[in-house]
């Protein structure tokens, strides 16, 4: 039997609690994407409203953290499993801002038309989910391999963002009724583009976690 | 040279010099190997915690540093510990000499059923000072070295023992420092005392490795993490891993570290 069990349990208590933050997150990501497709303002607002929730819980994970450390005294990997869920929390909540940003920018474009069919934003949300699902998994297995290769795809996003958000702009001049649209549909690329970075900060963390070491993957 | 050495105090850069340098040192309790292999260089004025699980040789090995380890029947050595340049497990070596050097702090505090004022004063009188002058300088700069100068300064005449265990543990400290040693070593020296106690003999080793070089075994591992500059990992007589403090308490090299420190041990 461990010594620690009860330490243990409550660890795992920790993560759960953060994996379900990541899963409303991710959903949150999802609707607001979609509220924005299908200019569903009533999805937008749930996207909005669903906020407070991930807030809370990421208040409590930081609550429990401090109370962990404070009745624990954790060393070595224990101190750096809850200095990371303190920042891996931080990036699933940043994450979900991007989803009610998205979904404002739903909201912002309403009812009107699309210019233009929208196809590559979603491709590159696909991208920027994938490496959500990598990292999350990367941190529930400790994998650091997995990491490596979540923020490895960092750059596709990146490229896909330099290259959207120029098309767009391209596009103003042939469409001038469309430049609110335009510009709201530029800031949803760099919302995507953030949640991959989000993504890439968790997989730093994991390697962190597993080696003690830091790197920084986002370059 | 002279002036390089000078200036080197002035701009602190001076290298620290090895205190004791063991290597190879086995001890055996008749047929029972206690220590095996033990090589360890303690640097002069840092705090060196050794931690470990009881039974794991820490307190044993403290004990050869001042050679009270022979007290016990039947103990053998083979190695060596260089102090100051000088193999203290030859037999040529004079223990007397290296006691003079070599202060030691005990879990629960000893002081003898004298004053106050003798219990400093008892040692530097055995080496041979009278002077009233001398010692009452010596005992006053001794407790105030201790940090319990002015809570007994108005009663240096009476029994140690109308102290409370905290101060008569900073009065065996006080003790130690009258001989102007090089080395002071504690054995789990706040282990019997509540934590405000224990809080000021932290404090007081902050401020006494500025002059001496301390070794403590502490079975408090925030403790070690705390005061300590460097950190031994013992484990069954054997040194599992020797490294700066900060280093051991945060990314230790070796899983058997990790597994003590986490308390996720046996």
């Amino acid at each position: 039997m461990s010594t620690r069990s009860k330490f243990d349990s409550r660890l795992a208590d920790l993560k759960a609690k953060l994996l379900e933050m990541e899963s409303l997150a991710e959903a949150a990501v999802r609707n607001s994407l979609s509220a924005l497709l299908n200019h569903d303002i009533e999805k937008a607002n749930q996207v909005i409203e669903g906020d407070d929730k991930i807030d809370e819980l990421e208040h409590e994970i930081h609550d429990q953290v401090l109370i962990l450390i404070a009745r624990e005294s954790p060393v070595a990997k224990d101190l750096r499993t809850l200095n990371v869920a303190l920042k891996v929390s931080s990036e699933v909540e940043r994450m979900a801002d991007m989803a009610v940003n998205i979904a404002k920018a739903a909201i912002h474009i309403g009812d009107e038309k699309h210019f233009k069919e929208i196809l590559d934003i979603p491709k590159m949300m696909d991208h920027a989910l994938e490496m959500v699902t990598m990292s999350v998994k990367a941190y529930i297995d400790e994998d650091v391999m997995l990491a490596q290769k979540c923020a490895e795809k960092d750059d596709e996003v990146d490229n896909m963002f330099g290259r959207l958000v120029h098309e767009l702009i391209t596009m103003v001049p042939t469409n001038p009724n469309a430049t609110n649209q335009i510009i709201q549909l530029s800031f949803v690329c760099r919302f995507i583009e953030r949640i991959a970075d989000h993504s890439t900060n968790i997989s730093e963390n994991v390697i962190y976690l597993v080696t003690g070491k830091r790197f920084n993957l986002n370059e | 040279m002279e002036s390089t050495t000078a200036t080197a105090k002035i701009l602190n850069t001076q290298e620290k010099q090895i205190v004791y340098k063991t290597s190879n040192l086995d001890l055996w309790y008749g047929e029972n190997q206690a220590l095996k292999n033990i090589n360890l260089d303690i640097m002069e004025n840092e705090v060196t915690a050794i931690i470990g699980p009881s039974g794991c040789g820490k307190s044993t090995y403290i004990k050869t540093l001042n050679r009270m380890i022979e007290l016990i029947p039947g103990v053998r050595t083979s190695g060596e510990i260089i102090y100051r340049g000088k193999n203290i497990l030859d037999k040529s070596y004079q223990v007397e000499e290296l006691r003079t050097k070599v202060g030691m702090v005990f879990q629960k505090p000893n002081p003898f059923p004298k004053s106050i004022y003798e219990n400093v004063a008892y040692g530097p009188k055995i080496h041979g000072i009278r002077d009233k002058k001398i010692l009452d300088q010596i005992v006053e700069k001794s407790l105030r070295g201790a940090a319990i100068w002015d809570e007994v300064k108005d009663r240096l005449n009476q029994n140690a023992y109308g102290l409370s265990g905290g101060q008569q543990q900073r009065l065996c400290i006080a003790r130690c420092l009258a001989i102007e040693p090089d080395v002071i070593l504690m054995d789990e020296p706040t282990s019997a005392l509540d934590p405000i106690s224990t809080l000021k003999v932290e404090e007081l080793i902050q401020e006494l490795k500025k002059e001496f070089s301390i070794i403590i075994v502490t079975h408090n591992m925030q403790q070690a993490a705390r005061i300590s500059k460097k950190t031994a990992f013992f484990l069954n007589g054997e040194v599992v891993e020797f490294s700066e403090t900060n280093k051991i308490f945060s990314t230790p090299n070796d899983k058997r570290t990790e597994d003590y420190i986490t308390g996720r041990f046996g």
